[in-house]
């Protein structure tokens, strides 16, 4: 009972995970570089929310709040990439990453200056409340969280596989050359993608402050867990970045109720390692050599 | 005949590298002319000067009369010109049909877009067979009737084809340009055509020009140009009579 209850805590953390991972990837895809300022995005979607749906704070209603706080961050992405990260485009990728990075940086500062640095949590419909099935106790929002990342990840399929602008950002990834000589516009494509995954940063980031507390500088360290995670389901893959996320996810809890402490805090970066070094490519590579 | 499409003087760079220096040509409506040369000539600059993923320095296109260079090609396809780049290029990941269907990305007319798959599986039957394959898992032939059949789904007026028989078996060579020829007669779709392959070219071509270093150096009609002693020589590999009554391996290859 104690593990299927450890397990479930660690699914809900895992689909968090897989979301930022997820955003990760999508990027990846769209700009062949990293977005470092991910998990910082996500922080930022997590205060946007809470100062927009907290009794203390400006009060909206919760799906109302919801709303603006993803928009918010969607068109801060887009914008980002429209204005800033575009200008980069054909420099190496490094440049990208540094970019990214200092980018991380600032959202930290900033959300730092304008909301403090200690922890708050989200006033969630659900907060405190469990549920009791045979013996067995689930926080509520756990079960949430599950939900929402099944359904958010059954209308991204459903939106790469069967809609023009989804098909038009795989071909874009794939081939941006090609794309561009179809007339797909590949730049206002790119930043639809940074849009999505700033969206999805902000989703993440309300179900993480609904779970929990967050504060400023939680980005940093959440942000690198997901990005091994991605890493470990193959840099490019959707789903790998979602099965990357729910395996450290649901390794975390059992590696701290087992090992040493410190032990069990390096155990997403050791998993990272021994995946790089059994199958290079990650667990769920796209990878195939173009036929000339 | 109108011409569809008109080149005056273009010029294109790289950076400060000058790959085009002053291209002029016209390409009459419901034909085929095809622009020959060698590896650096230019070729593929043109066509994506073209097809305005590069934008030229000088010069001007005009297609039906309207000025068309510095357009992006999400505009041009609109317009009726559909680049085929060299290559292939097709998108791997996807299948046969989602290629197809990114070709006709900027159409958004429901019926007319059957009836181009229609045609495109009647001139390429492999392609309905292939439909639901990953289009990365198709054999080289394959693949470059793809991106015909891709660049066809634009319903174009003109199409850019650039090296198409680039890596092909001498037998799908024939296949593919036979394709080209049908497609030219049928449909009255006009093509500029860049090949090394210049006999294959100059036999579905009505009108061929060379292009060196970034300039046109010759023209004419496909036939002349096919008897032209230069061209023989040079693209046709056929050894040229010296006075001194053995082929000399090193001439210059200069125009002008």
């Amino acid at each position: 009972m104690d593990t299927l209850q450890l397990l479930i805590s660690g699914i809900a953390n895992g689909c968090i995970y897989g979301l930022i991972a997820l955003g990760f990837v999508l990027i990846y895809k769209a700009s062949e570089s990293v977005n470092f300022a991910q998990g910082d995005m996500m922080i930022l979607g997590a205060f946007l929310a809470i100062a927009l749906l907290n009794t203390d704070q400006a009060d909206l209603p919760f799906l109302l709040g919801l709303a603006i706080a993803g928009l918010s961050l969607g068109v801060f992405a887009y914008l980002l990439d429209a204005l800033l990260l575009r200008r980069v485009f054909g420099q190496p990728q490094l440049t990208m990453v540094i970019l990214t990075i200092a980018l991380g940086f600032v959202l930290r500062f900033v959300i730092g200056a304008i909301w403090g640095h200690d922890p708050v949590g989200l006033d969630s419909p659900v907060v405190g409340q469990r549920l009791s099935i045979g013996g067995l106790t689930v926080p509520v929002i756990d079960a949430v969280i599950i939900g929402t990342t099944v359904f958010l990840v059954a209308v991204l399929w459903l939106f790469f596989a069967r809609t023009r602008l989804g098909l038009a950002m795989q071909a874009s990834s794939q081939n941006q050359m090609a794309a561009y000589y179809m007339g797909i516009p590949v730049k206002r494509v790119v930043s639809l993608v940074w849009a999505m995954s700033g969206v999805m940063a902000a989703i993440a980031g309300v179900l993480f402050a609904a779970k929990g507390a967050v504060e400023p500088s939680a980005g940093l360290v959440f942000g690198i867990k997901a990005f091994a995670a991605a890493v470990i389901g193959g840099m490019g893959s959707l789903p790998g970045a979602l099965a990357g996320g729910l395996l450290i996810g649901i390794m975390e809890p059992f590696a701290g109720r087992h090992l040493p402490s410190h032990i069990a805090q390096v155990s997403p970066y050791a998993l990272m390692l021994l995946v790089l070094i059994l199958r290079p490519s990650g667990l769920f590579a796209q990878v195939r050599a173009k036929k000339v | 005949m109108n011409p569809l499409l008109t080149v005056h003087n273009l010029e294109s760079s790289y950076g400060p590298v000058m790959a085009l220096r002053g291209v002029s040509l016209s390409v009459p409506e419901g034909s085929i002319v095809t622009v020959l040369g060698s590896n650096g000539a230019g070729k593929t600059t043109l066509m994506r000067t073209l097809s305005g993923a590069l934008a030229p320095r000088k010069g001007s296109v005009r297609y039906r009369s309207k000025r068309i260079d510095g357009l992006e090609p999400d505009k041009l396809v609109r317009e009726g010109i559909v680049h085929v780049p060299e290559g292939r290029e097709i998108f791997p990941f996807m299948s046969v049909a989602e290629n197809l269907r990114m070709g006709a990305f900027t159409r958004r007319d429901r019926a007319g877009l059957a009836a181009e798959l229609g045609l495109v599986h009647e001139y390429f039957p492999v392609l309905a067979e292939r439909r639901d394959q990953e289009a990365g898992t198709l054999s080289g032939g394959e693949q470059q009737m793809l991106a015909i059949a891709r660049g066809l789904m634009a319903r174009p007026a003109l199409m850019l084809l650039d090296e198409p028989s680039l890596g092909l078996s001498p037998m799908l060579v024939a296949e593919i340009f036979s394709i080209i020829r049908r497609l030219n007669q049928e449909q009255g779709l006009t093509m500029i055509l860049v090949e090394q392959n210049a006999r294959a070219a100059l036999e579905v071509a009505d009108h061929g020009y060379v292009l060196e270093i970034g300039r046109i150096v010759m023209d004419g009609p496909a036939e002349r140009l096919m008897d032209s002693d230069d061209i023989r020589e040079f693209y046709l590999g056929k050894a040229a009579d010296s006075s001194r009554g053995r082929r000399r391996w090193r001439k210059r290859k200069s125009w002008r």
